[in-house]
């Protein structure tokens, strides 16, 4: 049993990098629980819409200035012509990055805060954090814009698809919570309540934040829609260069004994 | 007959066959390798593989404070496979350790540091700190936020150092925080210095294998049966034997690489940081700052310090006991006082030992990553079991001269298995 030390070794290398390969779970700030949203890049159509909801609703204020119309039409299979007539701010060119028109100074004057660039918060928050802030703003008086964040406290951004969802209220229930030790009462949001509908049902607001969603996560590295596809065919490949290069390997191998 | 007449015409100017000779086709390698040897030729693949992306990378990226994180979304959207290339780097950086760090252990299981090996061991234990030097510069250069910080928290360490900390930390940023010219000079440093470096002690690590001979798994030395030809009767040479085994260890390896560059670039977290999506921010830090995994062991040795002690400062003891972590494997070859070498022929203080070793260098690499004060694993505080892990992690170096020496050992065999 000679190889007895060398496999135990072996195995504890294994577990280690199992479980130095569990991945990170996404959580949101203040222990909010995210919810769980489904991205398929493969849903042209559904990249499509979430790409007009962003040009629509978010480009007015942040930018995404990483990123470029033609690029997005490209990807999504919208001609130059089309993306003049419908999605440019005047004076811009295709190949132009997305940028507001909204000076920085001003915004800052405005909000308290420039609103941040775009292109990459699909990677810097992750697919399900944007699902939830997105779903998760209630009416506040107390805040200056009137509006509140439940994933996202105080945030200084109002909510700008309120046409489309309505606006929700938040129910509030005292909950006891051990705090440094002690028991303390603490007062959190339940749940929301719809007290005026928007344009939207529910499911169907559901649905569009979901395809704005779509849309950031694929702004954030168009290359997704590439390297998978690639990859496939770079493995294929090199699995099929193993073969002949194992049977070298065993012919000249054969005399070794 | 041309190439022939080629040939001997470059023999004559340039001694080409010799070093063929001498370092492939007549160089004789024992005929035992395992698994474990094919890191040290997949070292050289990666090295080789950073150099050509990072070349490619060079052409686009701009080492300006003001345009360095949009250079390397440039990089991501607009250039023709620059995602490729940067995936690769990437990937290739973090590949590197896992390959480096398997490479190790590798020498601490067949015991391929002890005599004649010696300074082919420090070579390496060399090579290991210029590429975490390099590592660290070149995780500054996406100008993320994670880079920043995570390079303002390492810098800022060298000011623990009495009398001179501040000023030497200082002069390493080149200004009061990590700053524009911190990051022009890590690129110099990244890019040319710590690449030059690393390739001239690969060429020493390798100039010195070769004059000594590789070690094996059964931890005896081949050239000391010589058949009647002079040769070596285990041993086979390197061409072609091991030049087609590693061609299928490069590919497999390949394989494997190529999975995560295209499938999964970030590892979940891991090889990319979330954090690092964001441009460097000197206002916010991120929630939490963690290095990458393969310097986390290392960090939590450093955190495991809570209590100043002879007067001197918590912070300062993770330091010096940082830089001991470092420093201890390089005496390896003389606190192993064992009469073998390989694992194979040692007693169950040396197996215990090693697996022990492993155990507490995963847990502080796992530790590395988590909030000192929570508790993630069972029982104890993350902080706690760090200070366990490095209690094991110096343990196995500094109770080898007594456990290697006491622990029953078997006779090697006179030839390889």
């Amino acid at each position: 049993m000679k190889r007895a030390p060398t496999l135990v070794l072996a195995a504890l290398c294994l577990a280690g990098a199992a479980l130095t390969a569990a991945p990170a779970r996404a959580a949101g700030a203040g222990g909010v629980e995210l919810d769980a949203v489904h991205i398929d890049l493969g849903d042209r159509a559904a990249l499509q819409r979430g790409a007009k909801l962003f040009i629509n609703y978010c480009l007015s204020c942040h930018s995404a200035s990483y990123m470029r119309y033609n690029r997005l039409g490209r990807d999504l299979g919208i001609s130059d012509e089309l993306i003049k007539k419908n999605l440019l701010f005047a004076g811009s060119q295709v190949g132009d990055l997305m940028v507001t028109t909204m000076p920085a100074e001003d915004s800052q004057k405005w909000f308290g805060v420039a609103p941040p660039d775009l292109s990459l918060t699909g990677r810097a928050r992750g697919a399900e954090w944007l699902y939830t802030y997105m779903r998760s703003f209630y009416i506040d008086h107390s805040a200056p814009s009137g509006w509140n964040n439940k994933l996202f406290e105080n945030v200084a951004m109002p909510h700008v698809l309120y046409e489309l969802q309505g606006v929700q209220r938040p129910v509030i229930a005292a909950e006891e919570e051990v705090m440094e030790g002690r028991l303390v009462t603490v007062e959190k949001i339940q749940r929301f309540e719809l007290v005026r509908p928007g344009k939207l049902t529910p499911a169907e607001y559901d649905q569009a934040v979901s395809d704005l969603t779509h849309y950031m996560v694929y702004m954030a590295e168009p290359a997704q829609l590439q390297r998978y596809t690639v990859g496939f065919w770079v493995v294929v490949f090199l699995l099929l260069l193993l073969v002949p290069a194992w049977l070298l390997k065993k012919e000249y191998w054969k005399d070794v004994h | 007959m041309m190439a022939r007449r080629l040939l001997h015409w470059i023999d004559e100017r340039f001694p080409l066959s010799k070093v063929w000779n001498e370092h492939m086709a007549q160089y004789y390698a024992p005929k035992n390798f395992n698994l474990w040897y094919f890191f040290g030729s997949l070292g050289l693949l990666v090295l080789v593989l950073q150099i050509v992306t990072g070349i490619f990378l060079t052409m686009h990226y701009k080492p300006d404070s003001a345009l360095a994180f949009a250079s390397v979304e440039y990089i991501m959207r607009d250039v023709p496979w620059g995602w490729l290339m940067r995936y690769m780097h990437s990937t290739g950086a973090s590949l590197f350790f896992i390959v480096v760090y398997l490479h190790m252990f590798r020498a601490l299981l067949y015991g391929s540091y002890r005599a004649p090996r010696e300074l082919l061991w420090i070579f390496g234990m060399v090579i290991f700190i210029a590429l975490m030097a390099e590592a660290f510069m070149g995780y500054l250069l996406p100008w993320g936020n994670m880079s920043y910080w995570g390079a303002q928290v390492i810098i800022s360490l060298f000011g623990a150092i009495p009398w001179i900390g501040e000023g030497l930390a200082e002069w390493i940023r080149g200004d009061f925080v990590v700053s524009d010219a911190t990051l022009n000079r890590f690129f110099a440093f990244h890019v040319i210095a710590l690449p030059l470096a690393l390739c001239f002690l690969v060429y020493l690590h390798i100039v010195a294998l070769h004059k000594v001979g590789s070690n094996n798994p059964d931890g005896i030395e081949i050239k000391e049966n010589k058949g009647a030809d002079g040769k070596p009767v285990d041993g086979i040479p390197f061409h072609p034997y091991y030049t087609v085994k590693d061609i299928v260890g490069a590919l497999v390896f390949l394989i494997i690489f190529c999975i995560i560059v295209f499938f999964v670039p970030d590892m979940g977290g891991w090889f990319l940081e979330r954090a690092n999506f964001e441009p460097a921010n000197p206002l916010q830090t991120p929630p939490d700052i963690v290095p990458l995994w393969y310097f986390t062991p290392y960090y939590s040795i450093l955190r495991a310090f809570t209590y100043p002690f002879l007067g001197v400062d918590a912070k300062l003891w993770g330091v010096i006991f940082m830089g001991l972590s470092l420093l201890v494997p390089f005496f390896l070859p003389w606190l192993d006082r064992s009469p073998v070498k390989s694992m194979r022929y040692r007693g169950w203080m040396s197996k215990w030992s090693l697996g022990a070793f492993v155990v507490a260098f995963i847990v502080l690499g796992y530790m590395g990553t988590k909030n000192p004060g929570n508790t993630d694993l069972f029982w104890f505080q993350n902080v706690r079991w760090a200070q366990i892990g490095t209690v094991f992690y110096f343990a196995y170096f500094f109770l080898m001269p007594f456990y290697s020496k006491w622990d029953r050992t078997r006779p090697p065999p006179e030839r390889v298995r």
